[in-house]
């Protein structure tokens, strides 16, 4: 789904002493299909920015597109539920949103709120359950009997039961273990490109951001301050730092080799392995 | 959604009644809850308004913050309102259509149960809004210091209420953000028949109930790793002070009661 942002300004608590403004003048257009990586430091605004797009806060002044749902500054009181169900948030530490009795009543929770029959939503769960890599055994337990990295996979099921075709992504790999990190990202890319998402990631991690986003907005003070593609996004280091970030290792790795060699390589999709090939080449044709 | 709720929230600025001494302020809290009860008629009532009036200016808290956050106390005063106006059967009948009759003595009645009930609030409601959870603790333990002799547990009394109060807010944020996950995945909270509605809160209430008790323990074991062992040989960082200014302002009640109890009819 296409999403496009124009002018949006957010304030909360408005009309009181505590009223703050969390973003402001924000444009970004996120063409379908694409995987964007939001990336800010903390309080850059990020969430609020993500809230909007399925209607969760309102813009205090602009608006959002979504498809071909319009959500306005001061617009009309309109049923979100349709937007909701394409646009399916997980949030920060989503396994707080638990609460059934079972884990599967918790994963149809959503199916059923937006209209799935019993049957379909019970073989919704169980066909879920296993994407997020649990055995079936796990939907009849209760979900404040599992472990938090078991909780988070649950919560991650429940979004994906409302089969979204945006998948709006709030740092959902905080505080699990690096192995855990790694398959829920995987997981998440996978279902990106087979089901053809449009998929915004919130995260802290230039290195997710850089292995898995086709663009990368940076947001700093409430602001879009960056937008591009990584390779582009990389090439600001200056830039990046003023907004307390900074680039990948990789990079970072590749900067000093260079300065220190006096050479002039490069980096495309920017992982470890591939940092890896070009010093081994780079060595190679040095030896010889 | 939830961020308008002023109960128990402090607000900060530089005011007379910011600087009074907690336990003045409590006192004097206590008190009005009184002698509000002594007014019965149109001048007694008046001088409360005028009162609360002078005291709300003085503390600086803007009247748009106020009444946004009492909005939601304000259908409780209305409702009341409403219902001593159509069941009080006294005085002389002002409007009668059908089975429907009001008497002059209900509108009455009426207005002053509202206006009780909104000074009570107002009061109650600046004494949270000028003076910080750890001095209306603090006050409180000095306050009821003298029933520690009877073996009354007034330290934990008063932690028990500065941690409620501390986590007033934190609770409020809690729910926004449970039930914004919750509406994103469908759940509706707005419309719908009641039965349906209340039934809506589960996927709230669990959650909030899970965080609480988790956040509980987690205070427990954070008090006792830094030491904690009750109000025993407790020394304070800041001890309050009384001036001038409290005894004034006591003094000043006293007036106000001697006024109530010669104006009340």
């Amino acid at each position: 789904m296409e999403i496009s942002i124009k002018q949006l300004e957010h304030r909360y608590m408005q009309g009181t002493p505590f009223e703050r403004r969390a973003l402001h003048d924000v444009n970004l257009h996120i063409p379908d299909e694409t995987f964007l990586a939001l990336i800010g430091h903390t309080g850059s605004g990020k969430s609020t920015l993500i809230q909007h797009l399925n209607g969760l806060l309102k813009p205090s002044a602009g608006s959002i597109k979504m498809g071909d749902t319009l959500l306005e500054a001061g617009g009309k009181k309109q049923d979100l539920k349709p937007l909701r169900k394409k646009a399916g948030i997980v949030f920060q530490y989503p396994e707080h949103q638990l609460f059934e009795e079972t884990v599967e009543k918790d994963i149809m929770f959503g199916p059923r709120n937006f209209g799935m029959a019993e049957e379909e939503a019970k073989n919704t769960a169980s066909r879920v359950i296993e994407m997020v890599g649990l055995p079936q055994t796990v939907l009849s337990k209760s979900p404040f009997d599992l472990s938090g990295g078991q909780m988070r996979r649950v919560a991650i099921a429940g979004v994906l039961a409302m089969n979204p075709e945006v998948l709006i992504l709030d740092e959902p790999t905080a505080g699990l273990d690096p192995a855990g990190r790694v398959e829920i990202m995987d997981l998440f890319y996978d279902l990106h490109q087979k089901n053809k998402l449009t998929t915004v990631l919130v995260t802290h991690s230039m290195e997710d951001a850089s292995k898995y986003a086709d663009e990368i907005a940076v947001m700093h003070k409430g602001e879009l301050y960056l937008h591009g593609k990584p390779s582009e996004i990389f090439n600001e280091r200056k830039a990046l730092q003023e907004a307390g970030l900074d680039v990948p290792e990789t990079v970072q790795f590749l900067l000093k080799w260079n300065e220190k060699s006096g050479q002039n390589l490069s980096l495309s999709d920017f992982t470890i392995e591939e940092l890896a090939k070009s010093l081994g080449q780079a060595l190679k044709k040095r030896g010889s | 959604m939830l961020q308008n709720v002023i109960i128990g929230q402090y607000y900060p600025a530089s005011s007379p009644l910011h600087r009074m001494d907690s336990r003045s302020k409590l006192i004097a809290a206590f008190f009005y809850l009184f002698i509000v009860f002594l007014a019965n008629n149109w001048i007694t009532y008046g001088l409360l308004i005028a009162f609360t009036a002078v005291t709300i200016s003085s503390s600086k808290v803007p009247l748009r913050f106020l009444y946004k956050g009492l909005k939601p106390i304000l259908i409780l005063v209305v409702f009341t309102m409403l219902l001593h106006i159509f069941l009080t059967k006294e005085g002389d009948v002002l409007y009668k259509a059908g089975w429907l009759e009001i008497y002059e003595g209900g509108v009455i009645q009426g207005i002053f149960i509202a206006l009780r009930l909104l000074l009570l609030v107002l009061m109650t409601s600046l004494l949270t809004l000028t003076t910080t959870p750890i001095d209306i603790t603090d006050g409180l333990e000095h306050l009821l210091g003298p029933l520690k002799k009877w073996k009354l547990p007034v330290h934990e009394f008063a932690l028990m209420m500065s941690i409620s109060l501390r986590f007033i807010p934190t609770l409020l944020q809690e729910t926004e953000k449970i039930m914004k996950a919750q509406m994103a995945r469908g759940a509706d909270f707005t419309s719908g028949p009641i039965k349906e509605r209340a039934k809506a809160f589960v996927p709230l209430l669990v959650p909030l109930f899970v965080s609480s008790f988790k956040r509980a323990e987690e205070l427990a074991l954070a008090m006792e790793a830094r030491g904690y062992r009750g109000g025993e040989g407790r020394t304070r960082l800041r001890a309050l002070e009384w001036h001038n200014r409290d005894t004034f302002a006591l003094v000043l009640l006293i007036l106000l009661t001697l006024l109530l109890f010669l104006l009340r009819s």
